[in-house]
């Protein structure tokens, strides 16, 4: 234990209690840090114009992008159970886009949905259906987000697989002797069973949800057409902070605006979220992830 | 009579069959195109990527040529691989006596112990990351150097400590109650008994470990963002980007070299990438 212990103590005791320490302070990590009581507190809930928009964000996020995601992930998970005829070969094409590095699926998906030259607008367009400005569009990029979310659905695809496969046959075997349908056999049988996995791709997916970096931060700054790399100011969350979330206000305050102080206010706020909705994964007896056995 | 039922009951169960693999086909359709417009813009002229066309007029074979010898492509290459191999090694050597430990021995303030390598797991990368920075880059000079990156991993990493527990609470105590009564001590124990068994696992924690890594932005946009020699792969990436903002074929053809090893190395492990995913999900 003892190697963990230090690890412990110098990368999450110590910086957390530096992180509350800071939050209290004016420091720019140059000067000495200066005690300003709840200054920084205050500006980031009254003042700071990029807090509550990447708040709104995170919350549609967690909200939109998770049940969806989950939805269509347990819609994968179905159907792959049902597949009888080259069911290897269907369950690696799920998988596979769960594995592309998040830069590199983004950059792809800006391009691919991109109406100008994209080819998903050409697709749109030949079946008659307009195609949207995914990514530059305020009210479509947390879609296109979306859309990016779910073509990597591959890891709750096998985890409702498994959990799909587990569920006691003879269940199913009862209720169809009296008579039950497709959907009341889901309804009444499938849905109890799986119940605690809805519950834990639920809460594992809000806490992805409140740390999502990569995505939204490369996505905006590519359809804004910044040169990334160059330190080069771009708006942040383009278009119209739309793709703002709160680990991007850390980076922008601590590292743009070396307004440390502030950043680990929003640090906090982080710390918080993610902490209840981590208690929630462990407030049922025993745990959804077993920490009493 | 009794055929007759048969007979509507096979045809039902063949529409089914019919009705379930067009859905499945649909649904590859979704995973599968942008794989595929990825690699078939990645393959066409700088003037036809910036157009709709969805076919290459010729096949641009030279574009991953010119990418491969883009300047500092290899380096990232070589970073990412030593950020990705070395913390893999690290992560795993000092997380499997943790999760050993947590698995297998009962002391004082073990839960305790678990609730906080949890509490780790989750915690976002962000809420610590003003601290840690200014430890690595003012402290101990090191920013822009990929070793504020890989030190930390030899300290055992939450997450993986969390899932070699979970697959360590599998292999059942009366094989290492057997080894010490042949007189095994712990440390042989570990190495001798639970070390073979707990393969599949270790397995899946490297290469997750390994993927994270390979995909990591935010560390070396931290850290490494100011010295080009030490960017990775992901961040180099979003910068090839820009420096050919116009040449989307070009980009694409470096997303592809980048998504490449992730994809090769699924197919050699197949196995314990699914594996993997299950034990966070199920086997709790």
């Amino acid at each position: 234990m003892s190697p963990w212990l230090i690890g412990f103590a110098v990368f999450f005791l110590y910086p957390l209690l530096s992180t509350l320490y800071f939050s209290f302070t004016r420091y720019d990590g140059f000067r000495q840090p200066a005690f300003n009581g709840l200054d920084n507190w205050s500006y980031v809930f009254t003042d700071y114009p990029l807090f509550w928009p990447a708040m709104r964000n995170t919350l549609w996020l967690v909200l939109v992008m998770v049940t969806c995601r989950v939805a269509f992930g347990l819609g994968i998970g179905l159907l792959i159970t049902k597949i009888k005829t080259g069911a290897g070969v269907f369950r690696t094409l799920f998988y596979l886009p769960y594995l592309a590095p998040p830069v590199a699926a983004t950059l792809a998906f800006v391009f691919l949905l991109n109406p100008g030259t994209g080819p998903v607008a050409t697709l749109l367009e030949a079946v008659g259906l307009p195609s949207p400005g995914w990514f530059t569009d305020a009210d479509w990029s947390k879609p296109g987000l979306t859309a990016l979310a779910l073509w990597g659905v591959g890891d709750l695809m096998v985890i409702f697989m498994a959990a799909l496969l587990d569920v006691p046959k003879e269940q199913y075997e009862a209720a169809e002797l009296d008579g039950a349908g497709a959907w009341a056999r889901f309804r009444h049988i499938t849905l109890p069973n799986i119940a605690p996995i809805i519950m834990f791709a639920v809460v594992t997916g809000v806490i992805q949800a409140m740390q999502y970096y990569a995505q939204p931060l490369v996505a905006g700054k590519v359809a804004a057409g910044v040169i990334g790399g160059s330190g080069q100011q771009f708006e942040p969350g383009y278009p119209d902070k739309s793709t703002l979330t709160l680990p991007q206000l850390v980076y922008n305050l601590g590292f743009q605006r070396f307004d440390y102080g502030t950043a680990c206010v929003v640090a906090l706020v982080l710390f918080s979220l993610s902490m209840a909705f981590t208690a929630l994964l462990m407030r049922r007896r025993g745990g959804l992830i077993g920490a009493d056995r | 009579m009794s055929s007759a039922h048969a007979g509507r009951r096979s045809s039902r169960a063949a529409l089914h069959w019919v009705g379930v693999h067009a859905l499945g086909v649909a649904a590859a359709l979704f995973f599968v195109l942008p794989f595929v417009f990825l690699l078939l813009t990645s393959l066409m002229g700088d003037r036809q990527a910036l157009t709709r066309d969805l076919w290459p007029d010729t096949w641009e074979w030279g574009n991953y040529a010119k990418v491969w010898h883009t300047p500092g492509f290899l380096t990232w290459w070589r970073n990412t691989l030593l950020y990705a191999g070395l913390g893999t090694l690290l992560t795993v050597v000092s997380s499997v006596p943790v999760a050993y430990a947590l698995a297998k021995f009962r002391f004082r303030g073990r839960r305790l112990a678990l609730l906080l390598v949890i509490a780790m797991m989750m915690l976002p990368p962000q809420v610590v990351v003003i601290p840690m920075y200014l430890f690595w880059a003012r402290q101990l000079d090191l920013s822009g150097t990929l070793w504020p990156l890989i030190v930390p991993m030899a300290f055992g990493d939450a997450f993986s400590v969390f899932l070699l527990r979970q697959f360590l609470l599998t292999i059942p105590d009366e094989y290492l109650d057997a080894a010490r009564v042949d007189g095994c001590g712990e440390i042989r124990t570990l190495l001798r008994v639970v070390l073979p068994m707990a393969r599949p696992g270790i397995a899946a924690v490297a290469l997750f470990q390994f993927f994270c890594a390979w995909n990591d932005y935010f560390g070396p946009q931290i850290y490494a963002s100011d010295n080009p020699a030490a960017w990775t792969l992901s961040y180099g990436l979003e910068s090839f980007k820009g420096a050919h903002h116009t040449n989307w074929n070009l980009t694409m053809a470096a997303t592809v070299l980048v998504m490449a090893p992730v994809i090769v190395l699924f197919f050699f492990a197949q196995k314990a990438f699914v594996e993997g995913v299950t034990l966070t999900g199920v086997k709790g």
